[in-house]
């Protein structure tokens, strides 16, 4: 279709584009920026001169994040909570969604009603800091998964996706063949869903990986602190202790700004993992969003 | 789903007869679903319900010792520790901070990713538009605690390659401003999710007739007028959905970025409800839990309060609601 623009589409257009390419640019400089610091010297970073590309060009900020120990001990225990987290997470998902999902229980309202006032109302931060200290877990990763594991709209998401994706012929036939329902939930509806299960796994996955607080207040031990703990100290409170890690102590000596290289080095590092996954993840979270704003 | 009503109806005129036969019958069939919401249920109960009964030790002169039920009635009929809120200076602050902090998150985010997903529908080169949206949606996934730390580091005044920019010409050190803390909240904000924000337009923008801007295009309209006469109709019913789930909201701002973001020279602007009460509770050497407990009380209530002011005013203006 070939258009002609009058004057005024014209102007748009133009306007468009620009406003669309500054955006652009805003989104993409701070990270540019970001990994060209992360190349330059301390120096350099120091006097501000930096603006663009790498100045004075050097892998030092690297070597010193490689060496600094607590970042690895660190994103260690953030794999072990975001994975055991996600599974708990998905398999209670699924539990209370498929069943909500089916037309034949009686009082499905009151469920529904059960779980969607957990949305909208909660006791707060105290009850639930006690209630974790009466369940005795404090400073274990039960805190950092078990709280936060079942979320009502997890569980209404994939049971619209049930409701629309799941035929009930599926399930007549297979009563026919003689199959009751946890051998259909196991055989039939996980199988065919494995976009939803896809899709709550990343949300509930990347939100692990992300948070802090939970762990800032139910974890008191250095050695069982997620990486963005980790990661706070560095980069908000500056609390880095060099001589406490693995770098040469020569190498610290001759680079007083090494504590500002690490910044740098830390945010690139810590974010590798999801820069990577990205284009491979990003079309389910906009699936996700999709299937979500589905109303239930 | 018709179809099972049809096979089930002869069962359900068995219900009329002998109802208890029927009922048991209906467990024999259906009792692995119950079962598997037992967990998910009882999970609740523990992890949900529990901290809103616990949620009763603000009406309390809670002491850890004694319980949640132990504890003696606090004074003025249970309501000492709100009165002490309500009365607390602090109280204006933190509720004024909260919602200009809120308001104006509302106020800028709903623009910004109706103007985005709009500006991205008239790019007629999908390719371009592909890229960019990938791009745009990249900084929703990195954590709070990266973003905050590349705020200080582009906003510092000496090193950073903003701030040191902002510094030499107004003089003002972003980072340590009480008055610049809610844009540079509200902007961070927007930078990291407006491209994921515009998703859900988008969606709405790509369902409206493309036969309806062929004829508008035929009758000689401009691309305003058919935004404003096509697309925006098309994108209303999402908006408001998406508002009443805000406003419902409003109190409940991301206490995590907030925190992360706080400092000394800030924080008469960036002290918020939830901060306030995790302080009280947590952070200070003589913890108040009953009073931190009705600070947070006091914000659930009221955010359940507005969600279902908000949906009922809207199911009456344009009949969308969320239930």
């Amino acid at each position: 279709m070939k258009t002609r623009y009058c004057l005024q589409d014209r102007i748009f257009n133009i306007v468009n584009h620009t406003l669309l390419a500054v955006f652009l640019l805003a989104v993409m400089y701070p990270f540019i920026y970001l990994i060209s610091c992360s190349f330059s010297s301390g120096d350099a970073l120091m006097t501000g001169k930096v603006k663009i590309l790498p100045v004075e060009p050097t892998l030092l900020g690297y070597k010193t994040v490689f060496a600094y120990g607590p970042i690895w001990t660190g994103y260690l225990n953030s794999l072990i909570y975001m994975v055991s987290g996600t599974i708990v997470s998905v398999v209670l998902t699924i539990m209370a969604s498929y069943p909500l999902s089916r037309d034949d229980i009686k009082g499905k309202k009151l469920f529904m009603g059960y779980f969607l006032f957990t949305m909208m109302f909660n006791g707060g931060l105290v009850p639930t800091y006690l209630l974790v200290k009466q369940l005795h877990m404090i400073d274990t990763i039960w805190a950092i998964i078990l709280p936060t594991a079942l979320s009502a709209y997890n569980v209404i998401v994939a049971r619209t996706f049930y409701r629309q994706n799941i035929p009930l012929e599926l399930l007549e036939a297979s009563r026919l063949d003689g199959c009751d329902d946890f051998r259909f939930l196991l055989k039939i509806v996980i199988p065919l869903s494995k976009p939803i299960i896809a899709v709550i796994s990343l949300w509930v996955a990347v939100a692990l990986w992300n948070s802090y607080f939970s762990a800032l207040i139910y974890l008191h031990s250095e050695e069982k602190y997620p990486l963005q703990l980790i990661l706070r100290g560095i980069l908000i409170m500056g609390s880095t202790d060099l001589s406490q890690s693995g770098v040469d102590p020569e190498i610290r000596l001759r680079n007083q700004y090494l504590g500002e290289m690490l910044k740098y080095g830390t945010i690139v590092v810590s974010s590798l993992p999801l820069m990577i996954l990205y284009p491979f993840v990003q079309k389910y979270f906009v699936k996700g969003v999709m299937i979500g704003s589905v109303k239930g | 789903m018709q179809t099972t009503r049809d096979m089930d109806a002869p069962g359900t005129e068995k219900v009329n007869i002998r109802k208890s036969n029927s009922l048991a019958k209906h467990f024999k069939g259906t009792w692995q679903l119950y079962t598997l919401l037992l967990l998910p249920i009882i999970f609740l109960a523990v992890f949900n319900y529990y901290p809103m009964y616990g949620a009763i030790i603000a009406f309390k002169n809670y002491n850890i010792r004694a319980g949640i039920l132990g504890s003696p009635w606090a004074d003025n009929f249970g309501l000492a520790n709100f009165i002490r809120f309500f009365g607390n200076y602090n109280f204006i602050e933190c509720l004024r901070n909260t919602l200009w902090i809120s308001v104006y998150t509302i106020l800028v985010s709903f623009p910004c990713a109706i103007i985005l997903a709009l500006s991205l529908n008239y790019i007629l080169n999908v390719r371009y538009k592909k890229a960019v949206q990938l791009v745009s949606y990249f900084p929703y996934f990195i954590s709070t605690i990266i973003l905050v730390g590349m705020i200080n580091i582009l906003f510092n005044t000496k090193t950073g390659a903003i701030g040191s920019i902002i510094y030499s010409i107004t003089g003002t050190n972003v980072l340590a401003s009480a008055s610049a803390f809610p844009s540079l909240y509200v902007w961070s904000g927007i930078w990291q999710s407006v491209g994921f924000n515009a998703i859900i337009y988008m969606a709405a923008l790509s369902g409206v007739d493309m036969q309806l801007h062929e004829a508008a295009t035929v009758d000689g309209a401009t691309i305003m007028q058919r935004i404003r006469h096509i697309d925006l109709p098309a994108i209303i019913p999402t908006a408001v959905i998406l508002l009443i789930l805000n406003v419902g909201g409003i109190l409940n701002i991301g206490y995590e970025k907030v925190l992360a973001m706080q400092n000394p020279n800030n924080l008469s602007a960036s002290e918020i409800i939830s901060t306030y009460a995790y302080k009280i509770a947590l952070v200070s050497s003589i913890p108040d839990f009953a009073y931190s407990t009705a600070i947070g009380l006091f914000q659930s209530g009221v955010g359940l309060v507005l969600l279902l002011v908000v949906n009922r005013i809207s199911k009456g203006l344009t009949s969308e609601s969320l239930w």
